[in-house]
């Protein structure tokens, strides 16, 4: 039933059912910022029609950052919980950090360093930042997975984080939002989630992107949906079901990307999901798509309910393109960690409303004339 | 020059013979060394004496560097007095520039090392905007700690007086009456810097700066210079028919920011300071009769009279009821309009207290501001929330 | 805070970051920012490192209408005192909360957000804020646990 994976395995990660012989996740934890502005208020604005947008997208609102909050701030959050699940990884067993983002509040000075130093992590640790869209930080993961099952440290993190911009105006002001998730990966005993297996899928397509030096990033309109994300998130996730041997009435839980509410119900259809096994993890509809955050929000949702020996698939998408799908078992080491940060969904009810006007002060929107 | 008995070194008694003291307020037309000039000029002329007779010269200023570009204040006043060869410090200690300043000047007459001294002080603010200025005065709190977080220097002293009112139950309109009461002795002042009167009601309607202190709850920042001339007692009928005796002048310190402070609503410097200070001049409160304080902020008076042991701590309220605190009541505070109306040009602030409490005692102060009978005045000056404190008590003999 | 004051910035990364402090191993009292002398036991006192849980309770605060200019775009903003759990009182901000909700006594805790940014592409400077406290994450755990669609479903 169970085959070889692309990334190598060892006899040790063949342990089914024996329990904390695997890597995994170690902890996760999660950061969504306060503030919500309602679709209704951005429609109003521009003269949209907001029902035709809340029918096409799926959502209702979306998180806004505050004016002191930004990408760090939202990394280092996340990262703070989730190193209170993961309370076995002690400062020095912690080898590499990586922030997947596509706003890092700068354009060259690392985000990663300074969530490193403001978890107390440094100085002996590798670092990067990490950009593919909304994909970077399970790349990271990826990249943590590696370094860890390679034996070179004992607990990596990885932290996807983004305070999305939009251009005033388009469709994805209604869904560019903030927020943030961190993972800690490793194995042993303090595993709660077992990567049984990981893959990916990458190609050069340009669905959405952003010039160096361009404010907002362009998009190509519905091309975004079937040559890009469908066609990654479809073929990534049956990739790993090949070479892991399973499909879909494996799993319990199914987490995808969530640029919408639309895409990850109709990406579940495609490849033969309940919709029931995906609607644990959507927060889409709530807190708008936190780009580098959100498929890893939606895991955290599936998480913070999962039961032991729950299966898990996660295909996370990044406009460029390309995903990274993951099937996880969880074990009963979750009960005793959950509990130990906030969950999803104290993030997704402690909210407060703005209008457009107090938006455009946050995002700055006024200072571009 | 110096009186050695039983081979002990023992200090002299040292006065007033002079003061002087520019207009305070926003003056465009004159820059630091016009400031300090006229000042000293008008100490100097009322002194009757010559440049050659002036051995030394303390100036307090803050910041002319942030504020002018202009460092190396004292020898640019010794300068531009004539007075290029007479050696001339500059002393820094924030807003208590000036009381400190006075205490060195003090220092060096009381020790027998020089006999005329000038002890001055001079601040040019209004060359920058507003928003400059209040960066440069956040230099007096801690920099790393409170101004690098946000904090305005309104907003420490607020600090204090929320805190002063959850501890004491202190009503604003208490420090209205302390805002109305310097804006009625500014008015009968023709050096202060603001001289309108104001109603209470106008005090609690103006725009909060930092809650709970509104505009009319902080000083503004002003221009101006003052200068004392200081001498032995022993000589100084040469020079004036009324020397004013300084009884003592006593410096305390506290910590720079209010991190450190246990009690937020005391000024411990200040308490060190004037007991010192009452112990060395061998006077009680009760023989004080006329008080310059440092009413950076309304709630600082307060603060003060209850440091300086003027009435217990949480009661000063009960000294704003029925004019107390007017010329004309128990104990007149602040008569020439305090820092609030009189104005604060930060390093000379110290400096213009002495020169009001020298005029009060002199029986020179015009307007119907005068104190009647003044025998003992008190000066207190303070550098940032606290960190320096300086008291100094004269007397007319 | 102009752009030449860097390095001035990054020596109090630690501590603005993790609340970093100081402890008397003498006297076992808490401070913050470190001391390398104890005020108490001067020489006779050690000073070793100690990171703060971040929890403490408002002391005092004020409400800023008039800034400088560094932080003109946050204004209005809170200003408190807040005497941490360990005993050293830290001046920052509260943010997370209305003025006119703050209390003295107030419950709250460490976050991490921009202080502020230099003008004209200069850095941006990071450290600890306070948020007030909020526990009530923790009932989430007890009882059933409910998926986010049951939520969904129920509004």
């Amino acid at each position: 039933m169970r085959a070889e994976f692309d990334i190598g395995l060892n006899e040790a990660f063949r342990g089914m059912g024996a329990i904390g012989t695997g890597f995994g996740i170690v902890g996760y934890g999660v950061y969504i910022p306060r503030w919500r502005i309602k679709i209704e208020d951005i429609a109003r604005v521009w003269g949209h029609d907001a029902d035709s947008y809340r029918k096409g997208l799926g959502v209702e609102e979306k998180a806004v950052p505050s004016m002191d909050e930004d990408t760090t701030t939202i990394a280092v959050e996340a990262a703070r919980n989730a190193l209170k699940r993961a309370r076995e990884a002690k400062p020095g067993d912690v080898g590499a950090i990586y922030v997947g983002s596509e706003s890092h509040p700068y354009a060259v000075k690392p985000t990663a360093a300074t969530v490193a130093e403001a978890i107390g992590l440094t100085p002996n640790i590798t670092a990067a930042d990490m950009e593919f869209a909304c994909k970077a930080a399970t790349a990271g993961i990826q990249a943590c997975l590696g370094l860890v099952k390679g034996g070179y440290m004992k607990y990596g993190i990885s932290i996807g984080a983004d305070t999305a911009q939009s251009a005033p105006g388009d469709v994805l002001e209604y869904t560019a939002a903030a927020g943030g998730a961190a993972y800690v990966i490793g194995g042993g005993d303090g595993v709660i989630a077992e990567i049984e297996g990981t893959c990916s899928y990458t190609q050069d397509v340009p669905d959405f992107w952003r010039r160096d030096g361009t404010r907002y990033p362009s998009h190509a309109g519905r091309f975004t949906g079937e040559p890009a994300y469908f066609e990654h998130v479809i073929n990534c996730s049956k990739e790993l079901f090949g070479k892991l041997g399973t499909d879909p009435k494996d799993y319990d839980y199914a987490v995808f990307h969530q640029p919408n509410a639309k895409f990850p119900l109709r990406a579940a259809k495609l490849l033969g999901f309940e919709e029931k096994k995906v609607l644990p993890s959507m927060v889409v509809n709530r807190i708008g798509n936190t780009y580098s955050g959100s498929s890893l929000l939606g895991l955290a949702a599936v998480l913070d309910v999962a039961k032991e020996g729950e299966r898990i698939l996660m295909t996370s998408y990044g406009s460029g393109a390309g995903s990274d799908s993951f099937s996880m078992r969880v074990t009963d080491g979750i009960e005793g960690k959950r509990r130990l940060s906030p969950p999803v969904r104290y993030y997704m009810e402690r909210r407060e409303y703005i209008d457009y006007s107090m938006y455009a002060r946050y995002e700055r929107l006024l200072k571009v004339v | 020059m110096i009186d050695v008995t039983n081979g002990q070194f023992k200090r002299r008694e040292v006065a007033i013979i002079s003061v002087g003291a520019t207009e305070f307020g926003e003056l465009w037309d004159k820059g630091l060394k016009d400031l300090a000039w006229e000042a000293g000029v008008k100490a100097v002329e009322a002194a009757g004496i010559g440049g050659r007779d002036i051995e030394y010269i303390v100036f307090g200023n803050m910041s002319g560097g942030l504020f002018v570009g202009q460092e190396h204040v004292a020898a640019l006043v010794a300068d531009f007095l004539g007075l290029n060869s007479t050696p001339a410090t500059r002393v820094e200690a924030a807003c208590a520039s000036g009381g400190a300043a006075f205490l060195q000047a003090y220092m060096a007459v009381a020790s027998g090392m020089y006999d005329i001294v000038v002890a001055g002080g001079v601040e040019k603010m209004t060359d920058v905007g507003a928003g400059q200025a209040a960066s440069i005065l956040s230099g007096a709190m801690d920099y790393e700690w409170e101004a690098y977080f946000g904090a305005t220097f309104p907003a420490v002293y607020a600090l204090m007086a929320r805190r002063y009112m959850h501890e004491y139950g202190l009503k604003a309109d208490t420090l209205a009456k302390v805002a109305v009461k310097n804006h009625y002795h500014g008015s009968l002042n023709p050096l202060a810097h603001f001289r309108n009167r104001i109603t209470e009601d106008e005090a609690l309607s103006s725009p909060i700066v930092a809650d709970p202190l509104r505009r009319y709850d902080c000083c503004p920042v002003s221009d101006g210079a003052a200068c004392a001339i200081l001498a032995p007692l022993e000589i100084a009928r040469k020079y004036t028919d009324a020397p004013i005796v300084i009884r003592a002048v006593a410096q305390a310190s506290d910590t720079l920011s209010l991190l450190g402070r246990g009690d937020l609503c005391t000024l411990r410097a200040t308490v060190k300071a004037a007991g010192r200070a009452f112990d060395e001049a061998k006077l009680s409160r009760k023989d004080i009769d006329v008080v310059e304080v440092h009413d950076c902020f309304t709630i600082a008076e307060l603060l003060a009279l209850e440091d300086l042991g003027f009435c217990k701590k949480g009661e000063a309220e009960k000294l704003y009821g029925d004019g107390q605190t007017y010329v004309g009541g128990e104990l007149p505070v602040n008569t020439d309009g305090g820092l609030k109306a009189g104005g604060h040009a930060v390093g000379a602030t110290g400096i213009k207290q002495i020169v009001e409490v020298t005029k009060q005692l002199r029986g020179e102060a015009k307007n119907g501001r005068q104190v009647d009978g003044a025998e003992v005045g008190l000066a207190h000056n303070v550098g940032g929330t606290g960190a320096t404190a300086v008291v100094a008590i004269l007397s007319r003999r | 805070m102009s752009s030449s004051g860097i390095p001035q910035h990054w020596r109090t990364i630690r501590e603005r970051y993790r609340l970093l402090g100081a402890r008397c191993e003498k006297c076992n009292t808490n401070y913050f920012p470190p001391r390398k002398v104890c005020p108490k036991c001067r020489r006779r006192g050690k000073t070793a490192q100690v990171e703060f849980s971040g929890k403490g309770k408002v002391f005092s605060y004020t409400v800023i209408n008039a800034s400088s200019k560094a932080f003109e775009r946050y204004m209005p903003y809170i200003v408190g005192l807040v005497e941490l759990d360990e005993g050293p009182r830290v001046l920052s901000q509260i943010v997370d909360c209305k003025p006119d909700e703050v209390r003295i006594g107030m419950e709250v805790e460490a976050c991490f957000r921009k202080i502020f940014e230099q003008e004209d592409g200069g850095i941006i400077s990071y450290g600890f804020k306070f948020r007030p406290s909020d526990g009530s994450w923790a009932k989430d755990y007890d009882g059933d646990l409910k998926t986010i669609d049951a939520e969904r479903e129920k509004a």
